[in-house]
């Protein structure tokens, strides 16, 4: 009736597992009850839930994602205490517990973390850059949210039945296959990752679909902003290398759940194939992830400067060029398998080559700051600290790129810095400095700049601690993924690092802070124009928070910096343009698909994962049927009238006005003063 | 409503005339911006061309599917374990048979949009039965294959190479299963709603589907099962 | 909104649609792919155990008339041309193709590479012979 499933797969006899449980599911269940108690359902289902508006999706993707790095950062405080006392001794986590943390830790950091926050920003900001009211398919849009999920869902559970994968964040046979791992670990892998997968992957169509068929009127492609084009690389990446991914877990589950022999030691399997096909995605797969960082650097450096990116076409060049060849390198994750020369050259020469499209966008990027007006704000903040760790990052990049210096530091220490140098310092810090970045555009108030300051120095140098003894240790000899260690030599750069993580928690402690005490000032912080760090790109052109309908009327764009052009022309004649023709507008529905596909996959998920036969058929055809009834439905949109269109746009241009008269004023106190 | 009351364009006329079966390029006027095509003059594009975009972008990602096992199958086909070879279980005639289905069956699948753009629901009815029989009749066949290999001991568990025979054939069999689903589903709602235009854009999305599967196919027999019985 | 204006006109198009043509040009169009797709199709089969072709020839005979089939679908079929309408739809099969081709062109040769430097697994009473 339960397959697999029995009272033993609750973890009664480990404390650790079974107290955060208790703590999680206390806190879940209290959340549940508040929200029960205060009546919030309905705004919940009906705003949140079920809708399809791309800025809510993007918003609880985002939650989401900012879950999963505490998460997934908690894990990390784990592995760096165990790692700090078990030296010559057992330490406090026992190995197949330890194994368990630093794949769950991987794992949750990469498909739960970054890739929600990614897409999550990506969701919001795109339609509002392209000055279009919402995505290509806003109902898929809901979905991927839920899909995505539903896979968070599937690896925290792990923590509280059963067990997670003991095989690193990429399940590498044979480890992986059912002869050596016959648990559940690598089932709720391989399950969480295909249905957040397929998430990931309605949401790359839909942007590519997106940027190129939608947008405003005069929005060529030589005139979207840098994050679109971004935006637009990682989603054809995702389009390109997701589909790999999902092939390449089918067929290890095909092994595991069917005694196929596609990774298996014997039969003529090959593990080795394994390792091809998942980096064919894996190494795609950062570029997914840095390229949109790359993008809210350019958005940052370019406002907070008061100039034009600087190089913008090359810099558009340099993301397609990093765009294609990153689909060309995915075989310097295995230089050590022992493919011949020929081989590890031609990957060797292709890693150092993708370098060339990262340098011409720091050049550009410090070229944009060059002679402009550099505004020291907390996005600029994180900006800088990413152009000096990841610079760094991505020179140990260049030399593990090198063959044989990679097989002395192959799966060391040195590896894991390097990567945590380039992931944590790239798309981390461009992650929190977009949030703070766009966090006005989403709720109406900036986010108070001291605590944020302080979280990203706290950060920074906690970073550094943190890595930098990461490398030496690799130098020295140390491999990654070491439950305890045996050279008491190493203990002092393990303590440094220890307390580096320390330094991030006070940092982490900060964010929160922060947010606490901006929600607390909102009022103060108030964002009135819509326009709070005088930004180039139509999302500015929005008042804050944008409307659910984004534009009252399409913008039409005439050049480079949509907006720009616009608030120039306004400064200029001191006036805005004249008041359009408001007409109504058609806003897709809400819908509660998403949500039930989610639930749905979430229990086929589960009963895969535990041989609960009848429960995985009774979940697809529940998802099957709810598609049909969801296909049935005969109205998708319904009409928002002319005069609320007006009611509202009229209260943007009057704030607008309002802005412009107080600018002039300013002005004329100023020229006063230089003439007295 | 039927075909006759809509505008043809200038353009497409003109298209018409100069290419009747648009097989090549005939060359656009020079200097002259064509909206819709990315230069972003005209604005956000209709429905049709969205849906079927986005769709068609879905397609790419499966073909990556596909080639992943079929990368896999490349790698691994030598690796037969000492079991049976490629060349000891192809049967080309089923093969042949099953070409023959699927090819008509695309050729139905075209029709059947044919007669959706001329909004004739009878023969766009008639047509998507024969085009599902047809697919039935393939998917027959590939049982019949499977279940004669099993019942002679050649089962994926038997070696590398079974294993990925089995699973880039059987991923083609299990899109056309699911085609099917979807193509019943969607004789349904054409029945009940008519031509609405969200139905249009599925028949558009089917058709391209039914079209990709029958492409896929083509490279499965030939590298399968032809390239299979050369070796 | 009527159907008429979901039609974009002259200007793109969605994949495998065309501009409004009549019925008689749609059936023209398929019949012409189905009678080259049928002649392709049974020229690599008869391929296989043909006598007439150099026999290390076969395996490209039959790539190059696949090739040539997905073609004859890609045009006929899916109605994909080189003209302005059709830009997006072929570069995104462009790029498509790219992806499908390192994936497994990168395959074959990696993996290629990697089993001829690697000791072939054999039966183990070859190894006693080797030891022998």
């Amino acid at each position: 009736m339960f397959g697999k499933l029995s009272w033993s797969a609750i973890p009664l006899s480990e404390p650790i597992p079974l107290i955060t449980s208790i703590v999680v599911l206390l806190a879940l269940f209290g959340t549940l009850a508040l929200i029960t108690v205060k009546g919030w359902w309905p705004y919940l289902w009906q705003e949140w839930i079920t809708s399809v508006d791309h800025k809510r999706i993007g918003v609880m993707y985002c939650v989401l994602g900012l879950m999963m790095l505490i998460r997934g950062f908690s894990d990390a405080i784990l592995m760096r205490t165990q790692q700090a006392v078990a030296i010559n001794a057992p330490g406090y986590l026992p190995p197949e517990h330890y194994d368990q943390i630093f794949s769950a830790h991987g794992t949750i950091m990469i498909f739960f973390g970054a890739m929600p926050l990614i897409i999550g920003v990506i969701n919001f900001v795109v339609p509002l850059q392209l000055g279009v009211r919402d995505v290509a398919f806003p109902t898929f849009n809901n979905v991927s949210f839920w899909l995505t999920a539903s896979g968070a869902l599937l690896v925290n559970v792990s923590l509280f039945i059963g067990e997670f994968a003991r095989t690193g964040w990429l399940p590498y046979p044979p480890l992986s296959e059912a002869t050596y791992s016959p648990g559940v670990g690598v089932d709720y892998y391989l399950w969480a990752i295909q249905i957040s997968g397929i998430g990931t992957l309605i949401t790359g169509i839909n942007f590519v679909t997106t940027i190129l068929k939608m947008r405003c009127p005069g929005m060529t492609y030589l005139r979207m902003p840098m994050f679109t084009w971004t935006a637009f690389a990682a989603s054809l990446l995702i389009v390109a290398v997701f589909p790999i991914l999902t092939a390449t877990l089918a067929m290890l589950s095909l092994d595991r759940y069917f005694g196929f022999h596609f990774f298996t030691n014997d039969r003529g399997g090959n593990a080795m194939m394994f390792m091809n096909l998942i980096w064919a995605w894996g190494h795609p797969e950062v570029y997914i992830l840095v390229l949109p960082a790359f993008g809210i650097f350019s958005e940052i450096f370019s406002t907070f400067s008061g100039k034009p990116l600087f190089g913008y076409r090359s810099m558009v060049a340099a993301t397609l060029f990093i765009c294609v060849v990153s689909l060309m390198v995915w075989l310097h994750h295995f230089f050590t398998m022992g493919a011949g020369a020929a081989v590890n050259t031609a990957f060797g020469i292709s890693t150092s080559v993708i370098a060339v499209g990262t340098g011409v966008k720091v050049f550009n990027w410090i070229f944009t700051m060059y002679g402009g007006r550099v505004r020291m704000s907390v996005p600029m903040l994180w900006s800088l600290g990413f152009i000096f760790t990841f610079v760094i990052g991505g020179m140990t990049g260049v030399l593990l790129a090198v063959p044989p210096a990679d097989f002395l530091t192959h799966n060391s220490m040195f590896l894991v810095a390097h990567f945590h140098n380039v992931i944590v310092g790239g798309v981390i810090f461009g992650l929190f400095a977009g949030l703070i970045y766009w966090f006005p555009k989403a709720f109406g108030f900036r986010l108070h700049e001291g605590w944020g300051k302080a979280a990203f120095w706290f950060a920074f140098f906690g970073f550094w601690v943190t890595f930098a003894p990461l490398y030496v240790l690799g130098l020295e000899g140390m491999t990654r993924r070491l439950q305890h260690v045996n050279i008491p030599e190493w203990r002092p750069w393990l303590l440094i690092s220890l307390f580096g993580v320390a330094l991030i928690a006070i940092s982490v402690a900060c964010q929160i802070t922060q947010l606490v005490v901006s929600i607390r000032d909102r009022d103060k912080l108030r964002d009135d124009t819509g326009d709070p760090w005088d930004g180039r790109s139509l999302e500015w052109a929005t008042p804050s928070p944008a409307p659910f309908f984004n534009f009252a009327v399409l913008p039409s764009v005439e050049g480079e910096d949509a907006y720009w052009r616009i608030k120039e022309k306004a400064i200029e004649t001191q006036r805005l343009g004249p008041e359009p023709h408001y007409e109504p507008i058609d806003m897709p529905l809400n819908s509660p698909v998403g949500f039930f596909t989610a639930f749905f996959a979430s229990a086929t998920g589960f009963a895969l994962i535990w041989h609960i036969w009848w429960l995985a058929w009774a979940g697809i055809v529940g998802a099957f049927i709810g598609f049909v009834i969801f296909a049935w439905r005969d109205v998708h949109e319904y009409e928002v009238p002319a005069e609320k269109v007006a009611v509202i746009d009229r209260a943007r241009r009057a704030a607008r006005q309002a802005a412009l008269a107080r600018m002039e004023a300013r002005r004329e106190a100023l020229d006063g003063g230089v003439a007295s | 409503m039927s075909d006759t009351t809509y505008t043809t364009s200038r353009e497409a006329l003109r298209r018409r005339q100069q290419d009747p079966h648009r097989v090549g390029h005939t060359g656009h006027p020079k200097n002259e911006p064509v909206p819709g095509t990315g230069q972003g003059a005209s604005g956000p594009a209709t429905k049709r061309i969205i849906v079927g975009y986005g769709f068609w972008v879905f397609l790419l990602s499966d073909i990556v599917i596909f080639s992943a096992f079929f990368a896999a199958y490349a790698v691994l086909q030598g690796q037969t374990a000492g079991g049976p070879g490629a060349r000891d279980i192809v049967e080309l005639p089923r093969t042949a048979w099953e070409t023959g289905a699927l090819l008509l069956s695309s050729f139905t699948c075209g029709l059947s949009f044919a007669a959706t753009n001329a909004r004739n629901k009878l023969w766009t009815q008639v047509f998507f039965v024969v085009t599902g029989l047809l697919g039935l009749v393939f998917l027959g066949l590939e049982l019949q294959e499977f279940l004669s290999l099993a019942a002679r001991g050649v089962t994926p568990q038997r070696s590398a190479f079974l294993s990925a025979f089995f699973a880039v054939v059987g991923l083609h069999g299990l899109h056309v299963t699911v085609g099917l689903l979807w193509l019943g589903t969607m004789v349904a709602q054409l029945q009940v709603k008519g031509f609405r235009r969200e139905i249009v854009h599925r028949i558009i999305c089917f058709n391209l589907f039914w079209h990709a599967l029958d492409i896929v196919w083509v490279g499965l027999f030939s590298v399968v099962y032809l390239l299979g019985a050369v070796r | 909104m009527s159907q008429a204006d979901d039609y974009d006109h002259g200007r793109d198009l969605a994949p495998g649609d065309e501009p409004e043509e009549s019925a008689g040009h749609w059936v023209r169009n398929y019949l012409i792919g189905l009678g080259f797709a049928s002649v392709l199709t049974a020229a690599s089969f008869w391929a296989v155990g043909a006598q007439l072709i150099w026999g290390p020839a076969i395996p490209v005979a039959i790539i190059v008339l696949a090739i040539a089939q997905m073609g004859v679908h890609l045009v006929f079929f899916l109605h994909v041309t080189t003209g302005p309408d059709n830009t997006n739809n072929v570069l995104a099969l462009a790029f498509g193709l790219l992806v499908v081709f390192l994936l497994i062109a990168g395959s074959v040769w990696i993996m290629g590479h990697l089993n001829q430097r690697m000791m072939q697994p054999m039966p183990m009473s070859q190894m006693l012979d080797m030891q022998r």
